[in-house]
């Protein structure tokens, strides 16, 4: 454990308001929704404790929330807001006015099922409707990820060859409502990890007068500037990793785009992001135990998505199982990672059988029956070489 | 001798406990709207639309058509119900986090459009569903989970006062604040809630009743403690009294 942490048993939100804190933000803005709701509340207390010099603005709606926070950033300030399901979505047309500005705002999604009907468990389909914002996305295992996902956004978001915002995403109740063991920095340790933000423009630079956003008239430079969006996704790549690996120096935990277990020699493998990769894993290794060649992969990054690395990682499988805990009700083409997973095996020589598991919307538990089930298929595809059907609902009721 | 029944319950509520909290005046007005829809007949022909919060149960309560609107947007959601159904009485039920803060925009625009329809606003001065998050009706120097040390208008402005910002609007037929705080409030609220849908009922424009209501568990302090909050502190923030009451059509 590295000098100065501390052990601690705390629930999911807890850990995100403690990096938070250590984080010290310039300016938050937040509305309170469900499950988010902890880490402003937490958040508003360490605010009237002294504790942060934050601004603490406790704003109308999501929509104000993303719209304080953007024109706080533009300012040249470090910003953070945090939200879940409807509130993300009511921040829609801002998540794309935040990274067309090139904006560095950090924040944790605690991810919750979108209405209707109203439900307020956990799924994806919050933040995956959000996928082509121009957002960096990285999901959360636990609550411990969650706090080292929030230190790191900070420092990703803020590279000068990326400036893009970055959202920080734990399952809503399984991670934000459950007490986990984690493991907090020394404060000074994260002071330092994320440094100061130095914008290289800012409107209150009076030496160098900017505006933001302006209208960018009929012959404008709109496609270029969407272009270096795309560029800057581009870079991402390499200061995710960077970022993860000096991370590890510190914390004694390192991260990259996605983790790998059992792949060197595992046969079929099953792709998982979120909270379920734990219940995924554990399952993972009493198989691999028995003897069968099962292996796993957690996707951290779901934007950008590593398209290249994730394919040749899976390349020599046999077959593939894709969980999603969202949907994209694209008439039978499965949820979002697998549709991203399928494309990225396009243009591979020798690729595996795709399946893909659509699991655990509005919260429905993943079970561990429910897994070995679907690995019981898969390992049948990996034999047979054939997969009897390609989308598959996991613990639905039919 | 005898005894005669003079106390039932509306038939519009329907026999099931409430899930509110002891002490929450949630049940009183649905009461008190129930009694009123009974007392026109107009069960088979109004729509209610729920904001998010509390209230957001009140499909299991209300036995006539409900309809869940996005947080905030039921006035806009009901403007679309009587506009198509203009025959029908269509009211909305929301709390301050919903339309004081979040649907601010939408009760205020459905307000002055005049839509024909009934807004029944629950003030309790906090966020309930959420747990206890300042709304932007609670009072200055309030203790919620947001303001810890107390609401300071120099950081969080000051109480709305959304009956008396919503009359003055010439779509806005009737105002009102009302209490469910005594006996004798719970009778002025009876005519307040009346009179709205009457004014519906007449099609005369957009009627509103705000209600001051209690949060025990929110506030922290017991029911009756609640009650005495409200009769020392919220009527000095939120005075009660009928704003407008439009006498023509």
């Amino acid at each position: 454990m590295a000098a100065g942490s501390k052990i601690v048993a705390i629930v999911g939100t807890d850990a995100v308001s403690e990096a938070m804190r250590q984080i010290n933000p310039d300016l938050v803005a937040a509305y309170p929704i469900t499950p988010q709701t902890a880490i402003v509340e937490t958040y508003s207390q360490m605010v009237a404790d002294g504790l942060v010099k934050s601004h603490m603005v406790a704003v109308e709606s999501e929509h104000s929330a993303m719209s304080a926070a953007i024109g706080a950033a533009a300012t040249g300030a470090r910003v953070m807001t945090c939200t879940s399901s409807q509130g993300l979505a009511l921040m829609w047309e801002l998540l794309y006015i935040a990274s067309g500005l090139r904006l560095p705002i950090v924040m944790p999604n605690v991810n919750r099922a979108l209405s209707a009907p109203i439900n307020i468990h956990c799924d994806h389909g919050d933040s995956m409707g959000a996928r082509d914002a121009g957002w960096i996305q990285l999901f959360s295992e636990n609550a411990q990820e969650a706090y080292d996902n929030t230190i790191q956004a900070v420092r990703i978001a803020e590279d000068p060859g990326i400036l893009l915002p970055v959202m920080v995403l734990l399952d809503g109740f399984i991670i934000s409502h459950s007490i986990d063991r984690v493991e907090l920095l020394d404060d000074e340790v994260v002071a330092n990890f994320v440094g100061e933000f130095k914008p290289a423009y800012s409107l209150l630079d009076v030496n160098n007068p900017v505006s933001v956003g302006n209208f960018d008239g009929l012959y404008g430079y709109y496609f270029e500037f969407k272009r270096q969006q795309e560029e800057a996704m581009l870079n991402s790549f390499g200061v995710i990793k960077e970022v993860g690996a000096e991370f590890g120096k510190i914390s004694g935990r390192s991260y990259s785009l996605f983790e790998t277990i059992g792949m060197e020699d595992a046969e079929f493998a099953i792709v998982v992001l979120g909270s379920a990769a734990g219940t995924v894993r554990h399952e993972v290794e009493t198989m691999r135990a028995k003897g069968i060649p099962i292996g796993m992969i957690k996707l951290r990054a779901f934007r950008p998505f590593p398209a290249r690395e994730l394919a040749e990682a899976i390349s020599r499988m046999k077959a593939v199982a894709v969980f999603d805990r969202s949907n994209t009700f694209a008439g039978n083409m499965g949820g979002p990672v697998f549709i991203e997973l399928r494309s990225s095996l396009y243009d591979l020589e020798k690729k595996p059988l795709l399946v893909n598991y659509v699991y655990g919307l509005g919260g429905r538990d993943l079970s561990i029956e429910l897994i070995n089930k679907a690995a019981a298929e898969l390992a049948e595809a990996a034999r047979s070489g054939q997969v009897k059907q390609s989308i598959n609902y996991l613990g639905l009721r039919e | 001798m005898a005894l005669t029944k003079v106390f039932t319950r509306p038939d519009s509520l329907r026999d099931i406990n409430f899930h509110f909290c002891p002490g929450c005046h949630h049940g009183t007005a649905h009461r008190l709207i129930c009694e009123a829809i009974d007392y026109y007949g107009i069960r088979e022909r109004t729509i209610g639309i729920p904001g998010v919060g509390c209230g957001v149960f009140l499909y299991n309560y209300f036995d006539l058509d409900v309809c869940e609107a996005p947080h905030g947007r039921a006035p806009a959601v009901a403007t679309g119900f009587k506009r198509v159904l203009p025959q029908n009485i269509i009211f909305t039920y929301q709390g301050d986090g919903d339309l004081g803060s979040i649907g601010m925009s939408e009760v205020i625009h459905t307000a002055n459009r005049g839509e024909n329809i009934t807004v029944f606003f629950i003030n309790n001065s906090v966020y309930g569903m959420t747990g206890g998050q300042m709304a932007p009706t609670t009072l200055l120097g309030q203790r919620t989970t947001t303001t810890p040390y107390g609401r300071d208008f120099r950081t969080e402005g000051y109480p709305i006062r959304m009956a008396e910002m919503l009359a003055p609007l010439e779509g806005v037929a009737f105002a009102a604040r009302v209490s469910l705080h005594t006996p004798t409030q719970v009778k002025k609220a009876r005519k307040a809630v009346l009179r709205a849908l009457d004014i519906q009922i007449k099609n005369m424009g957009f009627s509103f009743v705000e209600f001051l209501c209690a949060c025990p568990t929110n506030w922290g302090l017991s029911p009756r403690q609640c009650i005495e909050k409200i009769d020392g502190e919220m009527l000095q923030s939120f005075p009660l009294g009928t704003y407008k009451n439009r006498q023509d059509s």
